[in-house]
């Protein structure tokens, strides 16, 4: 498989996603984001990072930068599209994630591992996680904590479109729990078509046992099992 | 001729650093203080000569599209 990882200016998990994507043994290229075209992309991941150092907004400007149109056509055409921390933002100012982040509650920038609860098993990102595993990934991020009015929320509901909450050790949602103040613990979500998601945690962090866990291979295996091609093994 | 204009967090949204302000407030000992919100101002300077209902109606659109994100905040748009 062919991943395009989007390129803005002050990105900073881009070579992260591109290395990720190589040790499961798929390619991966930086697509910079004056570009118009994502080629032969399979899929498209928008890393994590301050894209134009977070000004006005976080994602606000990336929104509008030449590549993201081509992401939305991609998106647009079914393309599998997935949003890390910075990404998700982004995704979420382009109107092709529903809601908002918002500054964490605490004020603070959290950089730590959390545990993820899948919630919903029925789409491209998240098909291959087994019913009942906990994700333990790392987070790095100070504008988190997700929001959505509560009609947007009861539809994300009804379509099943809440991926992963924040929970405990034991896998409850907890406030404790909630790093960042996310509404209903919410650490991920897709659209109603379901080939577009968005998370604040970092998989891509998450990929190598060097890294202290493997925990987010599931999610990116998940996407390449829709692509129809089964994840290759672990490099060295 | 400038735009002018003030950017809240919307009133259902969680606002941390209103919650903060308003708290070292009271610490300081300043009664009274029923609430705080922080938000954003911006300001754009309009060339010489610019309509201003023209400009009035450009820079609204650019606010909902652009300057605020109508998911979590709200925005006054004044020209002067």
């Amino acid at each position: 498989m062919n991943f395009a990882v989007l390129q803005f200016p002050a990105s900073n998990c881009d070579q992260d996603a591109v290395h990720a994507m190589r040790v499961l043994g798929h390619s991966a290229r930086l697509v910079w984001h004056k570009d118009s075209s994502l080629g032969d992309a399979d899929a498209v991941i928008v890393p994590g990072g301050f894209s134009y150092g977070d000004y006005l907004r976080c994602g606000a400007i990336a929104r509008f930068s030449p590549v993201m149109q081509a992401v939305k056509q991609f998106a647009d055409n079914g393309g599998l599209v997935i949003g890390i921390c910075n990404g998700f933002q982004v995704l979420c100012e382009a109107h092709l994630l529903p809601g908002a982040l918002i500054r964490n509650r605490s004020l603070q920038f959290r950089c730590e591992h959390v545990f993820l609860k899948t919630v919903a098993h029925d789409s491209p990102f998240t098909s291959q996680i087994p019913a009942g595993k906990l994700l333990r990934v790392p987070i790095a991020h100070g504008e988190g904590c997700y929001f959505a009015d509560a009609d947007t929320l009861a539809q994300m509901k009804a379509n099943r479109q809440i991926l992963w909450q924040y929970c405990n050790a034991q896998g409850d949602v907890t406030d404790d729990a909630n790093p960042n103040g996310a509404l209903e613990g919410i650490a991920g979500v897709c659209n109603e078509r379901r080939n577009v998601a968005g998370l604040m945690p970092h998989p891509e962090r998450a990929c190598e046992p060097l890294l202290g866990s493997t925990d987010g291979r599931l999610i990116f295996e998940s996407m390449i099992h829709a692509l129809g091609q089964k994840p290759a093994a672990l490099a060295a | 001729m400038k735009a002018k204009i003030i950017i809240t967090p919307k009133k259902a949204v969680l606002d941390p650093q209103g919650k903060t302000v308003q708290s070292a407030l009271e610490h300081m000992g300043y009664a009274g203080v029923a609430g705080v919100h922080v938000g954003k101002y911006v300001e754009i300077d309009l060339a010489p000569g610019t309509d201003r209902a023209a400009a009035q109606q450009a820079i609204n659109e650019a606010c909902h599209r652009f300057l605020s994100n109508p998911v979590i905040e709200d925005y006054k748009l004044e020209i002067e």
